[in-house]
C-alpha cells in the first residue's frame, strides 16, 4: 500500500499522473466519479492516436494513388499501352522497383522502425566480432605504442541517436554554463545589462544556420592545426549558442525581478554580496532559470537536427538528410521513424528537466 | 483649527523631551519628499519624535499618511530627504542589524526552513558564535513564538500566521536595539491577529527592545503600547497628538479591557483619527 501511494507520487511528479490513474482502474480502486475522468486522461488520448494513425493511413493511401496514377498515365504517355501495363502489374505485385515514392503508410514506418533495430543488431554484433578479433593484435600495437585499431564501420540508427543526445548535452551544458552566470550578472547590475541588451536583442532572433556558419568560421582557424574531426566541436558549439538564450534572458529577469521583500531582509540583515546572491537571489531565482533551461534545452533539441546535416556530424540529423539523399525504397519510412524518435525523445527530455525544476524550486507550481 | 494644532503640537513636544541619556531613537526635523513630475511632493516635514529606551510605541494615522515611510527612514531602506534619525546618539546610514524590522508581509525565504530563516540573521550577527550556540539562539526563539514543531518546516509550508511567528522570531533572534514593526498583523485573521499580539508582547516583556510599531488598529496600538503617537493626514504629514498609556506592565488583555481608563483612550484616539 504504501508503495503504491510512493509510486503514485513519483508519476505524478513527473507529469504521468494518467499511469496511476490507470493502475487505478485495473486495481478497481476508482470511484464511479473518478470514471469520467479516467475516460478522459486514457481513453480519450487513445482513441485521439488511433484516428490520428487511421487518417495517416487513408492519406497516404490516397497519396499513393495519386503517384501511381500520375506514374502510370506518363508511361502510357511515353511509352506506350504495353509499358503502361507493365507498370501496372508491377506496382500492384508490390515489387520494390516501381513503388510510387510518396508519404509512407503507418505500417511501412513500422517495418522501417523493425528493419532500423535489426541493422543495429547486426551491426552491434559485427562491432563485437571485430573487437574480439582485433584484441590480441590492438595489445600488440600498443605495446609497440602503436594506436589501436578501432572499428570504422558504418553507424546505427540507434548509435546515431547516442551520438545525437552526446551532442544535445554537450550544447546544452555550454549553453548553461555560459547563459546562468553571465544572466546573474546581468540581472545584478543594470549597467552591464545596458552594456549587453543590444547584443542579446541582435543574436537572439540569429537562425541556427547562421550560427552554424559563425562558429564553423571561428572553429576552423583555431583548430587548424589539429587533424581531428571538428564535426563534433562545431555542433555541439551551435547548439549551445542557438539556445543560450532564454536561459540568459530568463535569469537576468529572475534575478532583476527577485522580490524587493526579500532584498529589504537581506539589506536589513546587512547580507555581504557573496550571501546575498547564493541566500536569496540565486535561490529566489530558480524558478524562472529553470524556465530557461527548460526551454534552452527544446531549443537545442530542435536545432541539433538542422545542423547535424550542415555540419555533417554523425546522429539524426544526418540520418535523416542521408536517407533524403540515399533515396531507396524505403528511405520516405526511415525518415517518419526518424520523426517520432526525435519527437519523443524532445518529449522525454521535456519531462525529465520538469522533474528536475520540481525537485530544486521552492515554487511547486504545476508545469505544463 | 490648523493653529490650535500647531500650538497643540508644540506642547507636546515641550512636554515630551527627554534628558538624551534615556533616548533610544531620535527623528530630528524629519524631512521626506518625492520629485514629481509637477515638482516635489513632500510626504513628511518638521517631524520630531523622541522615543526612550525600552519603550513600545505605536503610531496610528490615517492610510498613506507616512507612516510606513517614517518606519522604512528609520529602517534605513528609504533615502532622508533632510533632519536626521540617530540611534543611542550616532546618526543612522542605510539599513543595519542593530533596527530589526518585522514586515508587512512575512517574507520569509520560501525555500529555507524557518530555522535556516532564523539563522540566516543570527549567523550575520553572531559571526564568532560557535554553530551549536547560533542554532541554540535561532532555536529559543522559535520556541518563544510557539513554533518548537516546526524548526525543519519549509517557511512555503507554512500558514501566514506561522509565517509571521517566524518573522518575530527572526527579528528578536538578532537582539536588536530598535525593533520596528510594519503593520505585521495586517494580513491576519482577528484570532490570529490576537494570538500573535499575545506572543509579541510576551516576548517582548522578556527582552524589553525598544519597539516601533504602525497599526491601524486602535485596540492594538492601546494594548500593546507605552505612548501611541497619532500622525497628521499627509501631504507634510507630521506628529498631530501623542497618547500616553499608563497601564501597568505585564499586560493582560482582559485587565487591559477592564480598566476604567481603556475607554477614555479610545475615544481620545478615535476623536483623533475622525476631526
Amino acid at each position: 500500500m504504501k508503495q503504491s501511494i510512493t509510486l503514485g507520487k513519483v508519476t505524478n511528479f513527473v507529469g504521468l499522473g494518467f499511469l496511476s490513474t490507470l493502475k487505478d482502474l485495473f486495481t478497481g480502486k476508482l470511484e464511479r466519479e473518478d470514471l469520467k475522468n479516467v475516460l478522459r486522461k486514457t481513453v480519450v488520448p487513445l482513441a485521439s492516436m488511433l484516428l490520428f494513425i487511421g487518417l495517416w493511413h487513408l492519406g497516404a493511401k490516397s497519396l499513393y494513388n495519386i503517384e501511381a496514377e500520375f506514374k502510370i498515365e506518363k508511361a502510357l504517355t511515353d511509352q506506350g499501352p504495353e509499358a503502361a501495363d507493365a507498370l501496372r502489374s508491377c506496382i500492384a505485385s508490390g515489387d520494390s522497383s516501381c513503388q510510387p515514392n510518396t508519404l509512407p503508410s503507418p505500417s511501412q514506418v513500422w517495418d522501417s522502425y523493425k528493419s532500423l533495430l535489426r541493422d543495429h543488431n547486426i551491426i552491434k554484433a559485427d562491432k563485437a566480432a571485430f573487437i574480439e578479433k582485433t584484441a590480441v593484435l590492438n595489445e600488440k600495437r600498443l605495446a609497440e605504442g602503436k594506436d589501436a585499431i578501432t572499428y570504422t564501420g558504418r553507424p546505427s540508427f540507434v548509435d546515431q541517436i547516442f551520438r545525437s543526445l552526446k551532442t544535445v548535452f554537450a550544447g546544452f551544458l555550454l549553453a548553461l554554463f555560459i547563459a546562468v552566470p553571465l544572466g546573474i550578472f546581468i540581472g545584478l547590475s543594470p549597467t552591464l545589462k545596458s552594456a549587453f541588451n543590444w547584443f542579446i536583442q541582435i543574436f537572439k532572433p540569429v537562425s541556427p544556420v547562421v550560427w552554424y556558419l559563425l562558429v564553423f568560421m571561428i572553429v576552423k582557424t583555431l583548430l587548424i592545426d589539429s587533424s581531428e574531426d571538428s564535426s563534433f566541436t562545431i555542433s555541439f558549439i551551435s547548439v549551445g549558442f542557438c539556445s543560450m538564450w532564454a536561459t540568459l534572458v530568463n535569469t537576468a529577469m529572475g534575478v532583476a525581478t527577485v522580490d524587493k521583500d526579500y532584498i529589504n531582509v537581506a539589506k536589513v540583515l546587512k547580507l555581504g554580496p557573496f550571501q546575498k546572491i547564493f541566500k536569496v537571489v540565486l535561490p529566489s531565482s530558480l524558478p524562472l532559470i529553470f524556465t530557461g533551461l527548460k526551454i534552452t534545452l527544446s531549443v537545442a533539441w530542435m536545432v541539433l537536427i538542422a545542423i547535424e546535416l550542415l555540419a555533417q556530424s554523425p546522429g539524426l540529423g544526418l540520418f535523416v538528410w542521408e536517407e533524403f539523399q540515399n533515396g531507396a525504397n524505403d528511405s520516405n519510412a526511415k525518415i517518419i521513424v526518424a520523426m517520432f524518435v526525435i519527437g519523443i525523445i524532445g518529449f522525454l527530455l521535456d519531462r525529465i528537466m520538469l522533474t528536475i525544476q520540481n525537485w530544486v524550486s521552492f515554487d511547486k507550481t504545476e508545469g505544463i | 483649527m490648523s493653529v490650535i494644532i500647531e500650538n497643540k503640537q508644540s506642547d507636546i513636544l515641550k512636554k515630551q523631551i527627554f534628558p538624551s541619556h534615556e533616548v533610544m531613537l531620535d527623528l530630528k526635523n524629519l524631512k521626506k519628499v518625492y520629485p514629481t513630475p509637477k515638482g516635489d511632493y513632500v510626504v513628511l516635514e518638521d517631524l520630531n519624535l523622541q522615543i526612550r529606551k525600552e519603550e513600545f510605541v505605536t503610531i496610528i494615522g490615517h492610510s498613506g499618511c507616512g507612516k510606513t515611510t517614517m518606519l522604512s527612514m528609520i529602517a534605513g531602506l528609504n533615502p532622508i530627504s533632510d533632519g536626521h534619525i540617530s540611534v543611542l546618539g550616532k546618526h543612522i546610514k542605510g539599513p543595519g542589524p542593530d533596527r530589526g524590522v518585522i514586515f508587512q508581509a512575512p517574507s520569509l525565504m520560501p525555500w529555507m526552513t524557518s530555522l535556516q530563516n532564523v539563522l540566516l540573521g543570527v549567523n550575520k550577527v553572531f559571526p564568532h558564535a560557535t554553530k551549536a550556540q547560533r542554532h541554540d539562539i535561532a532555536k529559543y526563539y522559535l520556541q518563544k513564538v510557539g513554533l518548537e514543531d516546526a524548526f525543519d518546516k519549509k517557511a512555503s509550508d507554512l500558514s501566514q500566521g506561522m509565517q509571521q511567528r517566524v518573522g518575530i522570531a527572526r527579528a528578536f533572534a538578532i537582539k536588536p536595539k530598535v525593533l520596528l514593526l510594519d503593520e505585521p498583523f495586517g494580513m491576519l485573521d482577528s484570532l490570529t491577529r490576537g494570538e500573535l499580539q499575545d506572543i509579541l508582547i510576551e516576548i517582548w516583556n522578556k527582552e524589553k527592545i525598544t519597539a516601533v510599531m504602525i497599526t491601524h488598529d486602535v485596540d492594538e496600538a492601546i494594548f500593546l503600547a507605552d505612548r501611541v503617537v497619532m500622525m497628521t493626514s499627509g501631504p507634510k504629514a507630521k506628529i498631530g497628538d501623542i497618547l500616553n498609556i499608563d497601564f501597568e506592565r505585564p499586560r493582560t488583555r482582559k485587565s487591559v479591557l477592564e480598566h476604567d481608563d481603556y475607554y477614555k483612550y479610545r475615544k481620545h484616539l478615535i476623536d483623533f483619527l475622525e476631526h
